[in-house]
């Protein structure tokens, strides 16, 4: 489950946001506190978390603090589920 | 005439109670502030720079987000009469070098004798300065003194003349730090006078806005109009707005906003992600002036903007337009406070092949401009051909101005002040035309992309990149293609390498783009590596990023 939801937010981020379909976004790569995913970036982050797992993110939560890799991301979500 | 300090002064013996300013800030109660406490609050701080020996005249930067800190520290700065000059913050995506490299060069140029950011960020801040700097101390926002009451008869800020320099404001990248706009009490008060005429400010107005301070749009339109003039401003962080846009309606809602300044690229955000329930109960049909200013203005864009909010009470006649640049202070133009913005649709190919906006008949192949409005009351426009004389109305061709609002000077910088002027007229390097006397703006001279209202000098991406590994000096053209859906520019990046093998590339576009990310905070995308004699050359063997930019669009996406 984990490694699919990992795989599926990999895809999403490396075509929707990155633009590079071809980039490999390894689970403990730093996305936000690098600069991968820029801030404007988040709120489709957000959204997309939302309308594919069904459930909500905060903004106040759309940080480096709360989540910077997509192990933690989808710990996250699990834990909402 | 007065200055900053007699109108805060005047503010305090006559409405100390009213409402000046509310700070929204995410996941925390709102914050408001009256004309008293905001004054209490910058009091202390003025005597906390009397006390470290700063004297009035001299510069101190400001390293600090949206906060209450903040607006003490600007204000507290303008009554010692010193000149507060705001550099952005560290953000996450920039590398701590490169802010540090960014921050010596604003020292080196402006001299500044005072720093004042917050404690975590100190030592970032004394890595950036060396041995011999002008800085005399870093001062922490926890050391201030607190709050006391501003004894206005020995406030040095009431001794600045109006013709002395009030403030500095600069762009971003290593070149726009180094040209700080220097403005003078009477240039600003000159620029609020007619600007506020323009507007019919009034004292139902209450000014909602989530615009960074060190961007002219912010700071001008959107911090010293209002809290000068005595307008409620409600504040939020660009960091807040950015991950939940619909926070602008909200606070528009809450607090009856009337008058908000957004770059294009806001129009289209907004418009794409809000969500239905963050609007529910909102209802926009205060907002009376939204100006579309800083970046193009698309008719594509507040069509979107219109179309997404109107259920929620938006009015059309609340989208108006501005043409604004921070050597004029702010405005320029505004248009649609009194009458619609006027949509001139005129005919693509006459534009661009004989540079001419004529007028179209027919709805194929036209472009919709918007227009940018009149020219406010203290500023005269003229649009000119490169002998500078006067083209006839419709013909394109460099916009440029004269006002009383006018910079004293780049500071401390007299070679670039000299270039910027010719016969007493401000050469703008935007293209544009005259009908009917209102101004439309078309595109630029300067090789400048503005990302999301941001000014982004491609030289220092260029250099950046030459940074890499595989990639040579004069090898590498960066230039910006407007984005339809994001209503912004975007950055794009031509490179010529050596290795003709794609995983090499990728490596070498990879690093291009970290590199330019984690340099300049743009976040850049769109990478294209070629062959040796790819790119387009001037006779003096300089890369020519017009040029390059059309072979890319025609040869690369196939325009």
């Amino acid at each position: 489950m984990s490694a699919e939801m990992i795989t599926s937010m990999a895809e999403y981020l490396a075509k929707n946001i990155l633009k590079q379909p071809q980039r490999v976004i390894r689970p403990d790569e730093p996305l936000i506190s690098s600069g991968l995913i820029d801030s404007f970036s988040l709120v489709d982050l957000g959204l997309y978390v939302e309308d594919t797992f069904g459930v909500r993110l905060e903004d106040t939560e759309l940080n480096a603090e709360t989540f910077d890799t997509l192990t933690q991301l989808v710990e996250l979500v699990k834990g909402r589920m | 005439m007065s200055t900053f300090s007699h109108l805060l002064h005047q503010q305090y013996l006559h409405t100390p109670d009213r409402n000046a300013l509310t700070l929204l800030r995410a996941g925390q109660p709102d914050l408001p502030l009256t004309v008293r406490e905001l004054l209490q609050g910058s009091a202390g701080v003025a005597q906390t720079l009397a006390h470290h020996g700063i004297q009035p005249g001299e510069v101190v930067i400001l390293i600090l987000q949206h906060s209450l800190e903040h607006a003490f520290a600007y204000f507290g700065t303008i009554l010692h009469g010193a000149i507060p000059s705001i550099m952005p913050f560290l953000t996450e995506k920039l590398l701590p070098e490169r802010y540090r490299a960014d921050l010596a060069a604003l020292v080196g140029v402006t001299q500044p004798s005072a720093i004042i950011t917050y404690p975590e960020f100190e030592g970032e801040v004394r890595a950036a300065l060396g041995e011999g700097s002008s800085v005399r101390v870093v001062l922490l926002s926890t050391e201030m003194d607190p709050p006391c009451e501003p004894d206005f008869a020995s406030l040095p800020g009431l001794q600045r003349s109006p013709e002395d320099i009030v403030l500095l404001q600069h762009s971003s990248g290593t070149t726009g730090l180094q040209k700080g706009v220097a403005l003078s009490h009477r240039a600003v008060l000159n620029q609020l006078e007619s600007y506020s005429r323009r507007l019919q400010l009034n004292e139902a107005d209450v000014l909602v806005s989530w615009l960074p301070l060190y961007h002219d749009m912010g700071l001008i339109a959107g911090f010293l109009m209002p809290l000068l003039l005595g307008i409620p401003l409600v504040l939020m962080s660009p960091f807040d707005w950015v991950r939940n846009p619909a926070r602008l309606m909200q606070a528009v809602s809450k607090y009856r906003g009337t008058l908000s300044w957004l770059p294009n690229f806001a129009y289209n955000f907004c418009a794409q992600k809000t969500r239905d329930r963050d609007l529910e109960g909102v209802d926009l049909s205060s907002w009376r002036a939204i100006s579309n200013c800083s970046e193009p203005m698309r008719y594509e864009s507040h069509q979107a903007f219109l179309a997404r909010f109107a259920p929620y009470g938006l009015r059309p006649e609340a989208l108006c337009t501005c043409y604004a640049m921070a050597e004029n202070v702010f405005a320029v133009t505004q248009g649609g406070i009194t009458e619609p913005v006027t949509v001139d649709v005129i005919d693509r190919e006459a534009m661009q092949v004989e540079r001419v906006a004529r007028p179209a008949f027919t709805d194929e192949a036209v472009i919709h401009m918007l227009s940018a409005g009149r020219p406010i009351e203290n500023v005269e426009v003229r649009v000119v051909d490169e002998h500078g004389h006067d083209v006839p109305e419709r013909k394109i061709g460099e916009v440029c101005l004269r006002s009383n609002s006018m910079l004293t000077e780049y500071y401390h910088r007299p070679d670039a002040t000299a270039k910027a002027f010719r016969s007493g007229w401000y050469l703008t390097g935007d293209y544009g035309y005259l009908a009917a006397g209102e101004l439309y703006v078309t595109g630029r001279k300067k090789d400048l992309i503005i990302v999301g209202g941001k000014n982004i000098h491609p030289q220092d991406l260029e250099e950046l990149a030459m940074t890499v590994p595989g990639v040579h000096a004069g090898r590498v053209v960066v230039f910006g293609i407007f984005n339809d859906e994001q209503g912004t520019e975007e950055v794009y990046l031509v490179a010529e390498v050596d290795p003709e093998d794609p995983a090499a590339r990728e490596q070498i576009a990879d690093q291009i783009r970290q590199t330019i990310t984690r340099g300049s905070a743009v976040a850049l995308r769109h990478v294209h590596l070629v062959n040796k004699h790819w790119l387009v050359k001037t006779s003096s063997g300089k890369t020519a990023r017009g040029a390059n930019r059309e072979k890319y669009i025609k040869e690369v996406l196939g325009q």
